[in-house]
C-alpha cells in the first residue's frame, strides 16, 4: 500500500503540470479538520486531482460559490430562499458529516457535570437568569451546590455557523428567544460578552470564574473540556457524542427533503442530542467545466465509501445510512 | 590651470558624460605644463554642465514625476472613499445618514446603526491617550534631559522594541495577564478608591472598555515617546543654555526651553498615536467584550468600528448586512478624518498667537 502511494506521488510529480485537475473550494471553518484530511488523502490516491480548501466561514463560502469564484463551497448554515433565488451559480447542498454544539461553564467548586434545559440556556442569554443558584438551574441539577454568583454569558462575536446552530435550537425551545433576538450566524445578543472563535470562548470560560459559553463538540473533546448535558425533545438530558448526534440525524432522515435543507436541532427521539446539525458542501448543479464536475462527483462517492468512517476519529458524526443512500442518488445528478 | 587639466583628463576617458574628478594625483599634474586648449571654459563645473546639454527636460520630468507621487496620495484616498461609498450603497439607501446616529445592530432583523461602535472607538482611543500621553512625555523628558548616559541607549532600545511587537501578541498578553489583573487586582482597587465617581460600577469580569483602553495605551506609548524624544533631542542646546543662563531651574529649563519649543512636534506624535489607537483591531477585539454599549460604566463590554468589521465580515450573509459593515468602514474613515481635522485646528489655535520659540 505504502509503495503504491509513493509510486503514485512520484507519478503525480512527473505528470502534475500536464493533467492535474485543480479544484478550489471555500467555506465553513467547523468541518475544516475533516475536509483537510479527506482532500489530502484523496489527492494522494488520485494524483491528478488536487482539491484546495480555504476555511473562510460559511457566509463567505455561500457568497463565493454562488458568484462562481470557487468551484465548490461549504456551509454549516442552510441557504435561505433569497440566497437560492439570487444566486448567479445555482448550487445543490450535499450533507457530509454532523457536528454538535455543547455548553461549557466554569463554576469554582462545582466539579459535577451539569444539566441544562433549553429554556434555561435561553434565559441565561436573555439576561433573565443572572445567578448560578437560580431555582430553575437548581431544579435540573439536584444535589449540586451552586454558588450565588453572577453568571457571565460568553458568545461568539464573529459570525459563525456554531452560533447559528445554537441560536436555532434556542429559538425552537424558547418563544421569547424566537421573537427576539431570533436565529442567525450573528445576532443582537441581549447580554454577555463576545469572544472571537471557539478558542476565544474556551479561553474566556476557562479563566473567568462563573462564566458560561458554547463551543463545537470537537473543540471541547480535543481540548479535554468538560461540558454539560442538554435536555432533548423527549425530556431526557443527553450528553453530546457521535452516537447521540447521529441519532438526531437518523430521526430526521425519514423527513429529509430533496434539497437537504433541514434543521435537526431539538430533533425527536429518546437518545438524540438536541443541538446537532449537518454541515454541507455546496456543489454547482451545472458546472462550466465537466471535468471538474466529474472529479467532484468522484470525490463525493469516495467520501461516502471511505471518508465517513474516518470522521468518527475526529469526533464528527457520520451520516446515517438512509441519508448516505440518498446522497449517492443526488451525486449521480452532478454534471 | 586646473580647468585644462580637467579637460585633458576627460578627453582620455571613454564616456564623455562622466563627471569630472576634482582631485588628481600629482603625476598627471606635471603633464599639464603645456595646455593644448587656450580658450578653455572658465570653470570646470560649468564646462561639464554645458557639454552634457540642457537640464530642462530632466528638470521638468523630475517635477512631473514628483507631482505624480504627490497626486497618488489623493488618488488612493479618493479611490478608497469611492469604493466604500459604492459598496455601502444598499445600507446608505436603507438608513441614509441616520446610520451614523442609530443604535441598533441586529443582523437577524436587518436593522443597523453605527453609533455604539463610533462611541466605543472614540472612548477607547481617548482614554488610551489620557493614560499614554503623560507617561510618554515623562519617558521622553527623562531620556533627553535627565537620564544618565549609560542608561539612555537600553531604555531607548526597549521603547522602540515595544513599538515593533505585533498587535496580536499584545492581545494574547492582555487576555492572559491583563484581564486577570484587571478582574482581581486593579478593578477592585478602582472601585474602592474611585467608586464614588460612578465610572466603576457594575460587575467587573476583567474584559471591557477600560481593559481595551489600557492595552491601547501600552501600544501607543512607544510611538508617542520615541517620536517625542527625537523631537526634544532636536531642540538646540543653545536654547537650554540660554534659559539656564537666565537663572532658570532645571524644571523651568525643560518647560520653557524644551517643551515649549517642541510642542508642535509633540502634538504631531500624539496624533500618530491616536491614529494607531483608532484603527487598532486585533488586540482590542480580544479584550473589549464585543458587546455594543453606550455610556455604560468603564467595566462594561463595548465594541469598536474596527473590531466589528473584523469579527462579522467573513460570515456576513445578505447584501444589506455586508453593506452595513462596509459603511462601518466608511464611518471609521470619517471618524479618522474628523479627529485629525480637530487636532489640526487645536495645533493652529495653540500656535496662532504665540511663536514656536521664545524670543
Amino acid at each position: 500500500m505504502n509503495f503504491k502511494v509513493i509510486a503514485a506521488s512520484v507519478l503525480a510529480l512527473v505528470t502534475a503540470g500536464a493533467s492535474a485537475q485543480n479544484i478550489n473550494g471555500a467555506g465553513a471553518t467547523f468541518p475544516n479538520p475533516i475536509y483537510s484530511k479527506w482532500f489530502s488523502e484523496y489527492s494522494q490516491l488520485h494524483p491528478n486531482v488536487k482539491i484546495n480548501y480555504q476555511s473562510i466561514g460559511s457566509g463567505g463560502g455561500i457568497r463565493q460559490v454562488t458568484e462562481g469564484t470557487v468551484d465548490f463551497g461549504a456551509s454549516d448554515v442552510t441557504m435561505t430562499d433569497a440566497q437560492i433565488s439570487g444566486a448567479k451559480v445555482k448550487v445543490m447542498a450535499i450533507p457530509t458529516v454532523l457536528g454538535a454544539v455543547v455548553p461549557v461553564y466554569n463554576i469554582p467548586g462545582v466539579n459535577k457535570e451539569l444539566n441544562f434545559s433549553g429554556d434555561v440556556i435561553a434565559d441565561i442569554y436573555l439576561g433573565k437568569i443572572t445567578t448560578w443558584n437560580d431555582a430553575r438551574i437548581a431544579k435540573d441539577n439536584p444535589g449540586v451546590n451552586l454558588p450565588a454568583n453572577a453568571i457571565l454569558p460568553v458568545y461568539r462575536s464573529d459570525g459563525s455557523g456554531t452560533s447559528f446552530i445554537f441560536t436555532d435550537f434556542l429559538a425552537k425551545v424558547s418563544p421569547a428567544w424566537n421573537s427576539s433576538p431570533g436565529r442567525g450566524a450573528a445576532i443582537n445578543w441581549p447580554v454577555g460578552i463576545g469572544q472571537k472563535g471557539n478558542e476565544g470562548i474556551a479561553g474566556m470560560v476557562r479563566q473567568s470564574p462563573n462564566s458560561f459559553g458554547y463551543v463545537e463538540l470537537i473543540y471541547a473533546v480535543q481540548n479535554k473540556m468538560s461540558y454539560g448535558s442538554v435536555k432533548n425533545a423527549s425530556g431526557k438530558f443527553v450528553k453530546a457524542s457521535t452516537d447521540s448526534v447521529t441519532a438526531a440525524a437518523a430521526g430526521a432522515a425519514k423527513n429529509m427533503p430533496a434539497d437537504y435543507r433541514i434543521s435537526i436541532t431539538n430533533a425527536p427521539g429518546a437518545d438524540t442530542y438536541p443541538i446537532s446539525s449537518f454541515t454541507w458542501l455546496l456543489i454547482p448543479t451545472h458546472s462550466t467545466d465537466p471535468n471538474k464536475a466529474k472529479a467532484l462527483a468522484d470525490f463525493l462517492g469516495w467520501m461516502l465509501d471511505h471518508g465517513e468512517a474516518e470522521a468518527v476519529a475526529l469526533t464528527y458524526a457520520p451520516l446515517p445510512k438512509p441519508v448516505q443512500d440518498m446522497v449517492r442518488k443526488t451525486i449521480a445528478t452532478v454534471k | 590651470m586646473s580647468s585644462t587639466r580637467m579637460t585633458d583628463e576627460r578627453n582620455t576617458r571613454s564616456s564623455p558624460t562622466a563627471p569630472p574628478i576634482l582631485s588628481n594625483p600629482p603625476a598627471s599634474f606635471a603633464q599639464d605644463s603645456a595646455p593644448p586648449e587656450v580658450d578653455a571654459a572658465p570653470s570646470a563645473i560649468r564646462d561639464f554642465l554645458r557639454k552634457r546639454g540642457s537640464g530642462r527636460l530632466a528638470d521638468n520630468s523630475f517635477a512631473a514625476v514628483m507631482l505624480l507621487c504627490a497626486c497618488s496620495i489623493f488618488a488612493i484616498v479618493l479611490f478608497i472613499f469611492g469604493i466604500l461609498v459604492i459598496h455601502s450603497r444598499p445600507s446608505l439607501v436603507q438608513f441614509g445618514w441616520k446610520f451614523f446616529t442609530r443604535q441598533a445592530w441586529d443582523p437577524v432583523m436587518g436593522d443597523f446603526g453605527a453609533l455604539p461602535f463610533i462611541y466605543g472607538t472614540l472612548a477607547t482611543s481617548l482614554l488610551a491617550l489620557c493614560m499614554a500621553v503623560p507617561l510618554a512625555l515623562g519617558v521622553a523628558v527623562f531620556l533627553t534631559e535627565l537620564c544618565p548616559r549609560p542608561l539612555r541607549a537600553p531604555i531607548s532600545f526597549l521603547t522602540e522594541l515595544l513599538a515593533a511587537i505585533p498587535s496580536v501578541v499584545y492581545g494574547l498578553w492582555a487576555v492572559f495577564v491583563l484581564v486577570p489583573i484587571m478582574r482581581d487586582v486593579l478593578g477592585p482597587f478602582l472601585v474602592k478608591t474611585l467608586g464614588w465617581t460612578g465610572l466603576f460600577s457594575g460587575p467587573n469580569f476583567g474584559v471591557g472598555l477600560l481593559t481595551a483602553s489600557i492595552i491601547l495605551a501600552i501600544m501607543i506609548l512607544p510611538i508617542i515617546s520615541s517620536l517625542t524624544r527625537d523631537i526634544m533631542t532636536a531642540v538646540p542646546n543653545s536654547q537650554r543654555e540660554a534659559v539656564l543662563a537666565l537663572g532658570a531651574t532645571r524644571w523651568e529649563m525643560i518647560r520653557i526651553g524644551v517643551l515649549r519649543n517642541s510642542r508642535i512636534g509633540i502634538v504631531g506624535a500624539i496624533m500618530l498615536g491616536l491614529g494607531r489607537a483608532l484603527g487598532e483591531t486585533m488586540a482590542v477585539t480580544m479584550v473589549i467584550g464585543n458587546h455594543p454599549n453606550i455610556g455604560k460604566p468603564l467595566f462594561a463590554p463595548a465594541n469598536t468600528l474596527a473590531s466589528v468589521i473584523a469579527g462579522e465580515f467573513s460570515e456576513a450573509t445578505g447584501d444589506l448586512y455586508l453593506s452595513a459593515l462596509i459603511e462601518i468602514g466608511l464611518a471609521l474613515f470619517l471618524v479618522t478624518i474628523v479627529v485629525n481635522a480637530i487636532a489640526r485646528l487645536m495645533v493652529w489655535a495653540v500656535t496662532r498667537n504665540a511663536p514656536a520659540r521664545v524670543h
